[in-house]
């Protein structure tokens, strides 16, 4: 069937089977691989996007219960290929290593940030909570989220 | 040309111990990196694998007719009509024998995943089942046994003895990106975008599978979702999808799915462990001994071995220690290396059990460690490279945590109790596997592209080698492009194992930049008329400098070279021969227990790891933190399950096995001491990629026997063993 998605500001019009999630179209139909497919069933938050301004699993969502709501990935994030204050922050904190879930974590917290421009750590907390990293990056990736509220700044962090 | 440096180490300020942002940062939090699942080829299909639902079974017929009449499917490869690959040591690629549920069945490509997943549900498979084993119920194979000195004579002269059985579970990898691939087959010649931790192993074993030449297959692979291990070797989809690719006559992409990565593709074995080890009066050790399980899985990996019997001979001086390591086969899933591999494992019962000692003694935990200190590898007979690195450690570790003040019970409050415990580690790894060649070509607009075979699966490869390039260049950071992940054109480099690959690299990509760095100056005399001596920045300038003060742009000096290219090479040469070069370190844990709920918060981790000169200290940071993460999910959380009865695993996705999240990880401080150890190889820098998961676990089971008075000697340490074991111990009070 034939849906039109708003995508990063853009409509796109597409030809989708009603089965197909909103990940595999905006990874497959759509080329836009930052949104990655860890687990495929809600419980890993690598796939993370943004719709109408809130951070969901795009592999629960199915592509054509999405029309008419704004959709963001990570690549509509910044502009022209500059990184935002929270991406940089990232960058500053080293809140990542392999950079596999990465794109998720940011789009949780832009979310968090828009809405809340300064988090308390318990915010921070809970809008990453469905965010798994296995690398171990949580504790530089909470440094960036309060380097992006501004609480924060980058070097090393005292021994006590 | 190839040389090695001579070049001493700069003390002056340069790249190297700066906290350099990584070079691939940018493309990492933009989306823009690509891994294996983001690789789109023309004419792409997209791969799935039907796996064995049953442990062991014997496979009666596959029926494939209504999956290959489905439009859009491609190829459907199975036992019946896929060449006879040799796999796992008497298996075969697809066999008609299956031992784990799990095993691969049948393959099929199709113009889309959707189709792909469609066609597995038109496959009926009939299978006659066998008997299986789980847990450690299987064959158990002949013991791999080492003896120092005489234990029972250890034992005689032991006035203390501790005797007790631990055990940890299988540990499932769980790398964020699954294993997968996409096979490119074209001429004869395979290029695979593989997830790999080791782009020329998997060269070398997928072109031995396919009875191609190496230089016939090309792997790539410039960004990986994490490795731990389980990406070491070359598993079973990528010769499946190259297979897949030269039938269809398209490039195939094969993705695991989470199922499949915590089914097939490796696991931290579990262990049982019967420790027997005894102590003087004075503390000081007589003896240790180790009887040790472990669980293998049906088949035999390859890759890192899981040697859980390591630790009790390194980590203390001790005359008599025996220990005895048998597999148990079992039909489950092959283990394999993960981060640390059998030293983690090790390392919960020998710590556990020297806190067990220390209370016994009526000693501190760090006082009795100390009374039993190693400065060299004594089965080997060789004195450590850094022989006072675990004791600056010690010595760190409990300054930055206030070991010795910590007045436990400040905080505690109603059924709250908290408690502290400390436990210490030695790593074989960290010295680095030679050989290894790194190469150096400057081009024509002056730019230093650093070249090699190797791999960054997240540990900050590419950032820390290039400033090892940049400060043996004298260049600025920006002026290095660092080349890796590609066997084409790219000279040897070792699989990122081992904590391995800054010690194995950094030498040869230092020596490459130096051979560069000469080329460059003698390059720039016909320009400057008279010897170059210095490459130096001025006003924002990369100049090269003669002894009497002129100066010619590096980038002039390039450009007129640049028929003849400036090249240098670098080779890592092999490690000392009568050192052993070792990593060590040691955790303090704090935690508080409700013992009514037996809710286990872990309040604070203070972490003190050797890895050498620190090349770029933040990097360093985020490993130690990145492996006490996963340290905590061993100690409190993360066990596969597998059911006795149908002989499945029960866990195998991210809902019910249960990794750390960012809510119960608590502040982790890296108290790192810079100890450069140019005995083990000249850029003083060793790895720390495995070693920070190792003490973790056990320092948080002394720390729960220090809040709580039980001892869990069985990971995880859940709440309902951490209630089963306060009840026992009310019963035993009334």
């Amino acid at each position: 069937m034939h849906v039109t998605l708003s995508i990063n500001g853009a409509d796109r019009t597409l030809d989708l089977e009603p089965r197909r999630t909103l990940l595999d179209v905006v990874r497959d139909n759509l080329g836009l691989t930052g949104a990655k497919k860890a687990c495929d069933m809600g419980a890993c938050g690598a796939c993370t996007v943004m719709v109408d301004g809130r951070a969901m699993y795009a592999c629960l969502l199915l592509a054509v219960d999405c029309t008419g709501r704004e959709i963001v990935t990570i690549e509509g994030l910044g502009s022209q290929g500059e990184a935002d204050e929270l991406q940089r922050a990232f960058l500053e904190a080293d809140a990542f290593q392999c950079g596999f879930c990465t794109p998720g974590q940011i789009m949780s917290l832009r979310a968090l940030l828009d809405r809340v421009p300064q988090p308390s750590d318990e915010q921070i907390m809970q809008a990453l909570s469905g965010n798994l990293c296995r690398c171990g990056a949580y504790r530089h990736i909470l440094r960036a989220a309060r380097m992006a509220a501004g609480r924060e700044h980058a070097g090393p962090v005292p021994a006590q | 040309m190839k040389v090695r440096s001579t070049r001493k180490p700069s003390t002056a300020p340069g790249v190297i111990g700066r906290r350099v942002s990584r070079l691939e940062g940018i493309e990492k939090v933009t989306g823009r990196a690509l891994y294996s699942a983001d690789v789109r080829l023309k004419g792409q299909l997209y791969a799935r694998v039907l796996r064995s639902a049953l442990p062991h079974a014997r496979i009666r017929r596959i029926t494939t007719a209504r999956a290959e009449a489905l439009p859009g499917v491609r190829v459907v490869l199975s036992c019946e009509n896929a060449p006879d690959i040799p796999w796992y040591e008497e298996s075969r690629l697809f066999d008609s024998t299956v031992r784990f549920a799990g095993e691969e069945v049948v393959a099929v490509a199709a113009d889309t995943d959707d189709i792909a997943q469609d066609a597995l549900r038109l496959i009926d498979v009939e299978y006659e089942a066998l008997p299986f084993s789980c847990g450690f119920d299987g064959q158990v194979e002949e013991p791999s046994v080492q003896t120092r000195g005489d234990v029972e004579r250890g034992a005689r002269a032991a006035e203390v003895i501790i005797d007790q059985s631990y055990s940890t579970p299988t540990a499932l990898h769980n790398c964020m990106e699954p294993h997968g691939c996409t096979a490119d087959w074209n001429d004869g010649a395979l290029t695979l975008y593989e997830s790999t931790q080791g782009v020329f192993a998997v060269r070398s074993e997928v072109a031995g599978k396919l009875g191609l030449p190496e230089q016939q297959v090309r792997v790539i692979a410039h960004h990986v979702g994490g490795g731990f291990g389980s990406k070491q070797t070359a598993w079973k989809h990528a010769v499946i999808a190259a297979l897949l690719s030269r039938r269809a006559g398209r490039p195939v992409q094969l993705m695991l799915d989470r199922e499949a990565e915590n089914l097939a593709t490796g696991n931290r074995n579990a262990t049982r462990q019967q420790v027997r080890l005894g102590a003087r009066r004075d503390g000081t050790l007589a003896f240790i001994e180790a009887r040790i399980l472990i669980d293998a899985g049906a088949y035999l990996a390859g890759g890192e071995a899981s040697e859980v019997s390591g630790i009790y001979h390194t980590l203390y001086r001790c005359p008599n220690v025996r220990t005895e390591q048998r597999a148990v086969r079992t039909n489950a899933g092959p283990a394999i290396a993960f981060r640390a591999p059998g030293y983690v494992e090790g390392a919960f019962a020998l710590e556990s059990a020297m806190d067990e000692l220390a209370r016994a003694l009526g000693v501190d935990a760090v006082d009795l460690r100390l009374r039993n200190y190693a400065s060299d590898d004594q089965d080997k007979q060789k004195p450590y490279s850094s022989p006072d690195s675990l004791r600056r450690c010690y010595a760190a570790v409990t300054e930055a945590f206030g070991w010795k003040t910590h007045r436990r019970r400040d905080a505690e409050k109603g059924s709250k109790r908290r408690g502290i415990g400390f436990a210490a580690h030695v790593w074989p790894g960290g010295a680095g596997f030679p050989p290894a060649t790194a190469c150096v070509r400057l081009d024509a607009s002056g730019l230093a592209h650093v070249i090699t075979g190797t791999q960054d699966i997240g540990t900050g490869t590419r950032t820390g080698l290039a400033q090892i390039a940049a400060e043996a260049l004298g260049f600025p950071l920006e002026r290095i492009v660092f080349h890796l992940g590609e066997t084409a054109d790219a000279p040897y480099a070792p699989t990122s194992a081992g904590s391995a690959t800054q010690a194995t690299l950094g030498p040869a990509v230092q020596a490459a930049a130096a051979d560069a760095r000469r080329g460059l100056l003698a390059a720039a005399e016909p320009l400057l008329g008279e010897a170059a001596g210095d490459v130096l920045v001025r006003d924002g300038a990369l100049l090269v400098a003669s002894k009497s003060g002129k100066t010619v742009p590096v980038q002039d000096v390039c450009e007129a070279a640049s028929a003849q290219a400036i090249e240098g090479r670098g080779e890592r040469g092999p490690n000392p021969k009568d050192r052993a070069v070792r990593t060590f370190g040691a955790q303090c844990v704090e935690l508080e227990v409700d013992i009514e709920t037996g809710d286990i918060e872990i309040v604070r981790v203070l972490a003190s790891h050797d890895c050498g000169r620190l090349v770029n200290p933040m990097l360093v940071d985020s490993q130690v933190i990145g492996g006490v993460t996963q340290g905590i999910g061993f100690a409190l959380s993360e066990a596969r399950r597998v059911d006795a009865r149908s002989g499945t695993v029960l866990n195998a996705n991210l809902e019910e096995y249960k990794l750390p999240t960012i809510a119960d990880v608590p502040p982790i401080v890296n108290a790192q001491p810079d100890l450069p150890d140019y005995v083990a190889n000249d850029t003083g820098a060793k790895g720390i990629g495995e070693p920070p998961i190792i003490p973790t676990a056990p320092a948080i089971a002394n720390a729960l026997f220090d809040a709580a008075g039980v001892r869990l000697r069985d990971l995880p340490l859940t709440r309902r063993r951490l209630i089963e074991a306060l009840a026992a111990q009310q019963g035993d009070g009334d």
